[in-house]
């Protein structure tokens, strides 16, 4: 995506929401400059909750939210955001957001709430192509909180017990419903947390690897949506691919500062 | 793999083809016809949708498609439903839904017409898959009629000489089972009428669909979908090359002042596998409200997709060809050429591909199809997953962001 770079485009205000099915999150740029980001959880009421994630970051960063030229809603309740200017799907905001992070990504990896999806970006940054998983939840980060309930851990804490993995169990890759069962009968064996939960990692690591192969890797690789958080799945994702994979700074807001990027782009064209 | 006939058929108002409601009278007059055989003194043969049925209309048989009618269940949204029955009469819900839907219905004439009539035959022909073969079978015992199975060797590579002798074997064989069931003779040369009107109707259906080949197409694929019915189900018979002349004058009419399905046609794509049945109306609009218009598919064109093997002049010879080498039936290289082929035919900018739960034979092998259309032609692809008659394995919120997001990778890369 080209971007106008002009000094009136410098100074305009654009906001982007990404409602995910788990959180949302609000972005604000002034320019090619990034301003604030935040997160809250999506709960039931999807207009709402993209409402208060754009007002708590409004009023933290002092802004008149009338002052905001152009706001793009993303995310999977991207057409409920009424007063969004208009709705772009979250593979074409993760593609901008990364970009802006880092000019040179050719490779995302987003693993959100209820999808996790690879997309492939030519040289100038447009999607080349894209994959998302299919209907079930498995390799999601879904699929990590009804495992972290199941082995009752704290999902901030996975990537530390992984860590203490000697022998990593093997959990199917393929449904969550079954995973979560061969989990606790790994649990009723007594099993080790540490190689329960880095099975886990390398179980979504082997799902997504398989996506990836359908798209082509190309490089340099990043990773974003909130499961880029856990470092052990980033891991994971490394040693199936044999490939350098580099976490977004602002991974969870990432598709929001896309969507924000695509917002400045369309008031500055 | 079939069309119904009782759906609304997915374009505007204003872009309806005119052709549409005779199409419907047809189509009703067919079913009522089949229903009321039995009061006619005549029989009904439930025969496989790739299925040889020139020998049945000869016979004066009533040909009945089982998965024209999945297909109509699916449009009208029966099939979730007769799929939850099938699974309480034990039936996997892994199976074909068509298969699925078909057998639930039959115990409780159930489905939008109230059950098919009662066959007093089953043929069956494994040229479009192999849940054919089990499924006429319990339909067999269901129904305690005999049932011919017609078996048709996959051609992989080529259809050898050995195949060929093989099949048209059975060819007699099949015309011996129907003398013995309708207890009469095959007249030979109502065979070569039925014959000749068959390979006039699929020339007639392939220059109808061949008209997409314009800009902007005058039709799309989800309207093919409706008209295909014919092709399907009354291959053989006049009425077939009466209608498809009538179809093709009009969409000539419409091709000469430019008059296009979709307005503007900014995309053209092509559509593999079948279509969602239950979803076309809503697929068409979300397609359409892109300016994208499927301009041709893979599936309707199995219909006349080996006229090239046929032979009016000797009919009977040329089925064995004919019937074995249509496209679920060759190997994943043949098919991918042949999509290849489309592509360039109908000027396509990229493809959708419907994996489709029920159809393993369609779905299987389309990663190597994509695969050699990204390499050979250079454009993108789009899978979605999805089923032709179950609609609990379709999931709206995912096939709506992946077709956006293709949508806008297609507009960006035109930007």
């Amino acid at each position: 995506m080209t971007i106008a770079t002009d000094k009136a485009t410098m100074l305009i205000l654009a906001a982007g929401i990404d409602v995910g099915s788990i959180s949302t999150k609000a972005a604000i740029v002034r320019g090619l400059r990034l301003l604030g980001t935040h997160v809250i959880s999506t709960g039931y009421n999807t207009e709402q909750a993209a409402q208060r994630a754009l007002a708590i970051l409004t009023t933290r960063l002092s802004i008149d939210p009338s002052a905001i030229r152009r706001i793009v809603a993303t995310g999977y309740g991207r057409k409920n955001v009424a007063f969004a200017h208009n709705a772009v799907t979250e593979i074409t905001c993760h593609a901008a957001g990364a970009r802006f992070q880092d000019n040179h990504v050719r490779f995302i990896i987003d693993i959100g709430g209820q999808d996790s999806k690879v997309i492939a970006l030519d040289a100038d940054g447009r999607v080349a192509d894209f994959a998302m998983n299919d209907k079930c939840a498995a390799g999601t980060g879904r699929f990590l909180e009804v495992m972290a309930r199941a082995l009752e851990v704290d999902l901030d804490a996975f990537a530390k017990l992984a860590m203490t993995a000697d022998q990593p169990a093997a959990i199917s890759s393929l449904c969550t419903v079954f995973a979560e069962s061969e989990v606790i009968s790994l649990i009723a064996r007594g099993e080790k947390r540490g190689n329960i939960i880095a099975g886990i990692h390398q179980s979504i690591a082997a799902r997504v690897t398989a996506l990836a192969g359908r798209v082509g890797w190309t490089e340099p690789i990043m990773m974003t949506g909130g499961v880029a958080c856990n470092m052990g799945v980033v891991r994971a994702l490394e040693q199936a691919s044999g490939k350098s994979i580099r976490p977004a700074p602002l991974a969870q807001a990432n598709g929001a500062i896309g969507a924000a990027i695509i917002a400045l782009n369309a008031v500055g064209r | 793999m079939n069309s119904p006939d009782s759906s609304t058929p997915p374009e505007t108002d204003n872009r309806k083809l005119q052709s549409v409601k005779k199409m419907k009278a047809i189509m009703t007059d067919y079913y009522v016809e089949a229903k009321t055989a039995a009061q006619a003194g005549r029989q009904v043969a439930w025969i496989t949708s790739g299925g040889p049925v020139e020998p049945l209309i000869a016979m004066d048989i009533i040909p009945v498609y089982p998965e024209n009618h999945g297909a109509m269940i699916g449009a009208s949204k029966m099939g979730d439903d007769l799929c939850a029955k099938a699974a309480e009469m034990g039936y996997s819900d892994d199976l074909c839904a068509y298969a699925r839907a078909d057998i639930a219905c039959a115990p409780i004439d159930g489905g939008p017409i109230g059950g098919l009539p009662k066959p007093d035959m089953l043929v069956c022909c494994n040229n479009i898959c192999g849940t054919v073969l089990k499924w006429y079978e319990v339909q067999a015992r269901y129904f305690n009629v005999p049932l011919f199975i017609l078996d048709t060797p996959c051609c992989h590579t080529r259809f050898s000489d050995q195949a060929r002798r093989y099949v048209r074997g059975q060819l007699d064989e099949y015309i011996q089972f129907l003398e013995t069931v309708a207890g009469r003779g095959m007249n030979h040369d109502r065979l070569t009428d039925a014959g000749r009107l068959s390979i006039a109707g699929q020339r007639l259906w392939q220059a109808v669909l061949d008209t997409t080949a314009n800009r902007p197409a005058p039709m799309s694929a989800f309207d093919a979908f409706f008209h295909l019915a014919l092709i399907v189900t009354l291959r053989g018979k006049q009425v077939v090359v009466d209608y498809y002349t009538e179809l093709l004058a009009e969409l000539n009419a419409r091709v000469a002042v430019g008059i296009g399905a979709v307005a503007p046609e900014r995309f053209r794509l092509l559509w593999d596998n079948l279509p969602i049945w239950h979803r076309t109306k809503w697929l068409s609009q979300k397609f359409a409200a892109r300016q994208a218009c499927l301009v041709a598919d893979t599936y309707t064109s199995a219909w006349c997709g080996t006229l090239k093997y046929l032979d009016e002049s000797d009919f009977l010879n040329s089925m064995a060809d004919g019937y074995t080498r249509i496209y679920l039936n060759i190997g994943i290289d043949q098919m991918a050429e042949s999509v290849i082929q489309m592509i360039d035919k109908y000027h396509i900018d990229a493809m959708v591909l419907h994996s489709n739960r029920s159809c393993k034979p369609y779905s299987f092998g389309q990663y190597d199809i994509e695969r050699a259309v990204r390499k050979k032609c250079g454009i993108p692809t789009l899978m979605i997953e999805a089923d032709m008659a179950d609609g609990r394995n379709f999931s709206e919120s995912q096939i709506d962001t992946r077709i956006d997001a293709f949508m806008e990778l297609l507009e960006a890369g035109q930007s």
